[in-house]
């Protein structure tokens, strides 16, 4: 690993892992690169991770997360974060929960 | 005896019994001590275990007694909650559910027991719950909430529980909250994972703080086709009822701008950090542009239940019948491909029927690999027919895999209605679920 390479978990919750592989968690090293934002990532993971091309619209939708899904770093609200703006900072962890409406 | 007279004697004697039931409880009430702290005789002994938590006392039990929750939805969350809203001495408790008892619900909403299976939800939960406690008052709703009737319901209690089953009826519920300024306590769960939080809590964010715009309906799934595990809704259901008591007795910890997860597979409980009140939010922020409640079927594009509509994806002369595939196809060659769930295949399915899951179709990887089986042992059969529960996966399914073999002159075609009109139109003894 050279030294600006990025490892960060990624995990997925309340059924967005379908489109993943159906792993809820994922150790991930993205590739050197000066800096990494949060909404980098996303279409990162839509194109070298997303499983079912056919139906990436299911995780992004105009360039961002479709509706329904929530982004959290660290447990926190990505809105709290500056969004997609947010800089990845090694460790970070990555959490998309697709919301249930079932009960 | 047949099964139906005994069904009309039980129902005659639970009757009788309700009658006699309502007779003694009002005897018991005419002769109650009350105290000088507010609770009688019973209501000391009946709570005594949680009035002698230094956190409720008496002045907690007499807030519990005096408040009022409305619980929308009798399913998998709202049961449980009633127990313990009931069993703590919440003074009165609303009930809505338009819908009867299946038995389907039984594994989970334990409100129900088997005799109560074609029964109005709403009554016989409410019925459950005065059984349980009968110094509460509850009142059952039988009626689909909406656009027309939240506001006047929703308004009549302190606190509200979301335990419903759909998108649209979430945002017709969350507006209604922040219209008549009602705390929000929301649940959902789904096969094993559980989610819940607090809307519209003292200057916390609603629903549409978080959720501006409504999921794609292709992207939600309800408990009929997905599946729920009973302890993981009944966990949330429980937790619900534990923030209400919260709420009422003003104690902390209450899931306003937070988001508890429950995954009931790895055991692990999640508390999440949410954004604030969004100030540009359309119904709870400072220029809000929805005063009145809206059409939420036409917002989010979809039904306000958990009931699936019947597709119709397909031409006519891309399906057939059950009853024509009964009598002129199944004894010709051909291909027959059932994309339910392999859980669900196990279950029941048709003769000779091979398995490929909706949700695994669109793999390339299978299509090529139900090429490979067409070519290897259906080589002549020109045929593929696609069955599923209902009819509809199957029409997906149809097309999708009408865009793979494009070259080829296979017809493929769906089976009306799914294995449900199977065992309604051909054979009986089929198991429905």
């Amino acid at each position: 690993m050279n030294q600006t390479d990025l490892p960060i978990v990624i995990e997925f919750g309340g059924g967005a892992e379908y489109l993943f592989d159906n792993k809820t968690k994922h150790n991930i090293v993205l590739p050197a690169k000066p800096q990494w934002t949060l909404g980098e990532l996303i279409l990162w993971m839509r194109d070298n991770m997303l499983q079912d091309k056919e139906r990436e619209d299911l995780f992004v939708q105009d360039e961002t997360i479709r509706p329904g899904i929530l982004v959290l770093v660290n447990e926190t609200d990505w809105e709290l974060l500056d969004e997609g703006n947010y800089k990845l900072q090694p460790n970070d962890n990555v959490l998309f929960i697709s919301t249930l409406h079932g009960g | 005896m047949n099964e139906k007279i005994l069904l009309a004697e039980i129902a005659e004697l639970k009757k009788r019994l309700r009658e006699k039931e309502a007779a003694l409880i009002a005897l018991r009430q005419e002769t109650q001590i009350l105290q000088e702290n507010g609770l009688t005789n019973t209501e000391i002994a009946r709570y005594s275990r949680q009035v002698i938590l230094p956190s409720i006392g008496v002045t907690g039990q007499i807030k519990i007694k005096h408040a009022s929750v409305l619980i929308v939805g009798a399913g998998g969350l709202g049961c449980p909650s009633g127990l313990y809203l009931a069993g703590a001495g919440v003074g009165r408790i609303g009930i809505i559910d338009y819908d009867d008892v299946e038995i389907t619900n039984l594994h989970r909403q334990v409100l129900f027991t088997s005799s109560d299976i074609g029964r109005p939800k709403a009554c016989a939960a409410a019925e459950h719950l005065n059984r349980l406690n009968d110094s509460i008052q509850v009142v059952p709703y039988k009626v689909q909430l909406d656009s027309s009737n939240a506001l006047n319901i929703v308004k009549d209690y302190d606190i509200v529980l979301d335990a419903t089953d759909n998108v649209a009826t979430r945002y017709l519920l969350n507006d209604a909250c922040v219209l008549a300024g009602k705390p929000l306590v929301s649940g959902s769960a789904l096969q094993f994972e559980g989610q819940l939080t607090v809307y519209n809590f003292r200057g916390g964010p609603c629903f549409r703080c978080i959720y501006p715009d409504p999921p794609p309906p292709e992207t939600v799934n309800n408990c009929g086709d997905s599946g729920v595990i009973g302890a993981v809704v009944g966990t949330i259901g429980v937790l619900q009822a534990l923030q209400v008591i919260n709420i009422i007795l003003d104690l902390p910890g209450i899931m306003s701008q937070r988001l508890l997860l429950f995954n009931g597979i790895n055991m692990k409980f999640r508390d999440l950090t949410l954004r604030a009140q969004n100030k540009k939010c359309a119904v709870c922020g400072p220029n809000s542009t929805i005063h009145h409640l809206i059409d939420y079927e036409q917002f989010c594009g979809s039904k306000a239940n958990d009931k699936n509509p019947n597709l119709k994806v397909l031409e006519q002369h891309e399906r057939i019948s059950v009853v024509d595939y009964n009598e002129k196809i199944s004894s010709m060659p051909h291909l027959l491909i059932d994309v339910r769930s392999a859980q669900e295949f196990e279950l029941c399915h048709l003769e000779h029927s091979l398995n490929i899951p909706f949700k695994t179709l669109s793999n390339n990887k299978n299509l090529e690999k139900l090429q490979k089986e067409i070519n290897e042992n259906h080589h002549e059969t020109k045929n593929i027919y696609v069955i599923c529960r209902r009819g509809n996966d199957s029409q997906k399914a149809v097309k999708i895999m009408k865009n793979f073999f494009t070259n080829s002159d296979i017809q493929i075609r769906d089976i009306i209605g799914g294995i449900h009109a199977w065992t309604y139109n051909i054979d009986t003894s089929f198991p429905i679920y």
